[in-house]
């Protein structure tokens, strides 16, 4: 069997695919009882592939997750703590109050804090590449984290183009969740699928069903296995549906019910839990279990955020450069 | 009835749609959904096949932009926030800014930018970026304030023969309401003096109006009266009107919510300092938003941002000195 899918493996895949999914509903909880502000975006129906993400990457990895990427985020190092701190403006999280929600990192970790400008993150992946093929370090990769509608922008065409040439081991993982906010992929781009853009490009591509744990953990393996072992960038395409609006202010009235329907629709934690159990052996029990630790845990970090309190703006260094001498109207 | 100020653009929108059958919009999910902001809800409906979905591509939106109204279209381009709008830069402020200047084609097009911060809105979605697009030679800046401007104003730059950069504030958006639309308006710019005052002059636009509006009335509880100038558009700066209130005040604070170097602020300073000097009895101030990116926080952020205890302050420090 294939290693990425023995048993220990996928049951951790998916205790993150819970954490991830438990932890969007308490953010949509919080998000509606006024705890968090500006606003809340989810990853719903998008764990699997999120999830492959995070379990195929190393410690010397770069990792440049998008807004539904919690279950990548969790799986490739970041604590459900450091998530909620961030989405509830602690001082203590690595955003310390500065940003917020899907917007953080830990750049020195090789986890890349995203800005909202879709596709920007790319290159700038290319560009750790770049430099740790300078330092002459081996069998690295990066992945970058897109959707569908980021496809349309000139960063994606620049930085794919630019890995392609630099012939970079880039894994950039497209989300084709049917929908850019409200607008449909017919209304995004023309080609059957998105895999096909990877000729024009001269990359590999890879197109899987984003609702499979399994497959998803199977392909980004693969991917990542030959980006590491010098062939190039690879385009993983992956399909499924957001389960969820663009945020939590949206109720999603746009998405078809044929799409609900279709298998595109269906809900990967569900089938995650379907084949641990028939696959795998894991009992009823053990899922709940796992259920109850993860809400415990959840539960802890909340109420430690909670005393953590928020920034003090009067004694906040308000420096926007290191060289705090070269800063001006502090 | 009243009108809010998203309403106004909204219904700005659906006058020109209808007048004018060179109008259209064109931008992310502003079709059957309505835009981001619901500025454009129900127009597709009412105007079959002149209210776009685009692609995420912000420099083709823009580009596609130019290219139609040099075949005489008068495309509405909205952005999602201001802030995606530096993808778009390059059509912007070479395309759209030299066209005319090189050609003596005119670019009637018009860019609508949801500005400024909100709480909780973050680095990324809070930016005012009038002073960047005013720095460039070649487009009209227009930052209203008010309902009636929203509405007037937007009418007038889809209706001019020139590039208009049109940030409205979404901090506005919902809050700021009118008894009705505006039949009548001060042209393009035109600043005007929203309060009278014999003390100081606050010159300022956008949101920051309304902060200074507060200020203004606080302190007019302590007897010191401050004229306040609304500028309306940032680019042409109505030097004339400024300079007029300064003759009037003696005293100058300039408020703006962008950041401090350069700017609009720096420029009004700058030219009162050059064509006033003399009617001045203190030097010149301003107040803006901290030298740094916008936080997320909304504890920090209304530290960040200039807001009526600050700028009472800083007048403060006006009519000491
Ligand atoms: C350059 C740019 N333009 C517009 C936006 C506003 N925006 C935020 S998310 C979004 C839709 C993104 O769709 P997609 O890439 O498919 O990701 P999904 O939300 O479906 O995961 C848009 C238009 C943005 N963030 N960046
Ligand atoms: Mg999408």
């Amino acid at each position: 069997m294939n290693p990425i899918l023995d048993k220990a493996r996928v049951i951790k895949a998916y205790r993150w695919m819970l954490m991830a999914r438990l932890l969007d509903e308490r953010l949509a909880q919080l998000y509606r009882a006024g705890r968090i502000f500006g606003g809340v975006f989810l990853g719903k129906g998008q764990e699997a592939l999120s999830v492959s993400m995070g379990m195929v990457l190393n410690r010397q990895d770069v990792y440049a997750p998008l807004i539904r990427d919690g279950a990548g985020r969790l799986a490739f190092g970041e604590s459900a703590l450091d998530a909620l701190r961030t989405c509830m403006g602690s001082p203590m999280g690595p955003m310390r109050g500065r940003d917020g929600n899907v917007h953080r990192g830990r750049p020195k970790e090789g986890y890349l804090p995203m800005i909202s400008h879709l596709g920007a993150s790319i290159s700038v992946v290319n560009g750790a590449l770049m430099a740790k093929r300078m330092k002459g370090e081996k069998k690295f990769v990066g992945i970058a984290s897109i959707g569908d509608g980021a496809t349309s922008t000139g960063a994606f065409h620049e930085a794919i183009n630019q890995a392609a040439i630099e012939k970079l081991p880039l894994v950039l993982v497209v989300a084709n969740n049917q929908y850019a906010y409200s607008t449909p992929t017919s209304s995004q781009f023309a080609c059957q699928s998105l895999s096909q853009k990877a000729i024009g490009y001269g990359v590999s591509d890879h197109e899987v069903d984003g609702t499979s744990l399994t497959d998803c953990l199977k392909t980004m393996q693969d991917a990542t296995d030959r980006a590491r072992q010098g062939e190039g960038p690879q385009l993983v395409i992956a399909n499924l549906l957001r389960l969820c609006g663009h945020g939590e202010h949206d109720d999603a009235h746009y998405i078809t019910p044929e799409l609900k329907a279709s298998s595109v629709g269906a809900d990967c934690l569900k089938l995650a839990e379907n084949t641990l159990q028939s696959d795998y052996h894991i009992s009823k029990e053990s899922l709940e279990i796992w259920k109850e630790e993860t809400v415990l845990e959840i539960n802890q970090s909340i109420e430690q955020v909670q005393r953590e309190g928020a920034p003090d703006p009067y004694h906040h260094s308000w420096k926007s450069l290191i060289s705090r001498e070269l800063c001006e109207h502090s | 009835m009243s009108v809010t100020y998203l309403e106004a653009i909204r219904e700005a929108q659906a006058y020109l749609l209808e007048h004018d059958s060179r109008v259209y919009i064109y931008g992310q999910d502003v079709g059957a959904f309505g835009g981001a902001f619901k500025a454009t809800k129900h127009l597709a409906n009412r105007f079959p096949g002149r209210v776009i979905d685009a692609p995420i591509s912000e420099d083709a939106m823009i580009g596609s932009a130019v290219g139609a109204a040099i075949e005489g279209m008068r495309p509405i381009i909205e952005i999602q926030f201001a802030d995606f709008s530096t993808v778009g830069l390059n059509q912007v402020v070479n395309q759209a800014a030299t066209l005319f200047w090189r050609t003596e084609t005119p670019c009637p097009i018009t860019l609508r930018l949801p500005s400024g911060g909100t709480s909780g809105g973050g680095p990324f979605h809070s930016q005012c970026l009038e002073s960047i697009y005013a720095h460039f030679p070649g487009l009209v800046v227009c930052t209203p304030a008010t309902v009636e401007d929203a509405y007037s104003m937007l009418i007038e730059s889809v209706t001019l023969d020139d590039p208009v950069i049109f940030c409205e504030h979404k901090y506005l958006y919902y809050h700021l309401k009118a008894e009705s639309l505006p039949k009548d308006a001060l042209p393009l710019g035109k600043a005007r003096i929203a309060r009278a005052g014999r003390d100081c002059t606050v010159v300022t636009y956008s949101a920051m109006l309304h902060e200074c509006l507060e200020a203004a009335e606080e302190m007019s509880a302590e007897g010191i009266e401050l004229e306040v100038v609304d500028l309306r558009t940032v680019k042409p700066l109505d030097t004339d009107t400024i300079i007029a209130s300064v003759a009037r005040t003696g005293r100058l604070l300039c408020a703006a919510e962008g950041w401090p170097w350069g700017g609009v602020n720096a420029e009004v300073i700058s030219r009162v300092v050059a064509e006033g000097f003399n009617l001045l009895d203190a030097p010149p101030q301003r107040i803006n938003a901290k030298d740094t990116p916008i936080p997320y926080h909304p504890k920090l952020w209304s530290v960040h941002r200039p807001a009526a205890a600050s700028i009472m302050a800083a007048v403060r420090n006006v009519l000491r000195s």
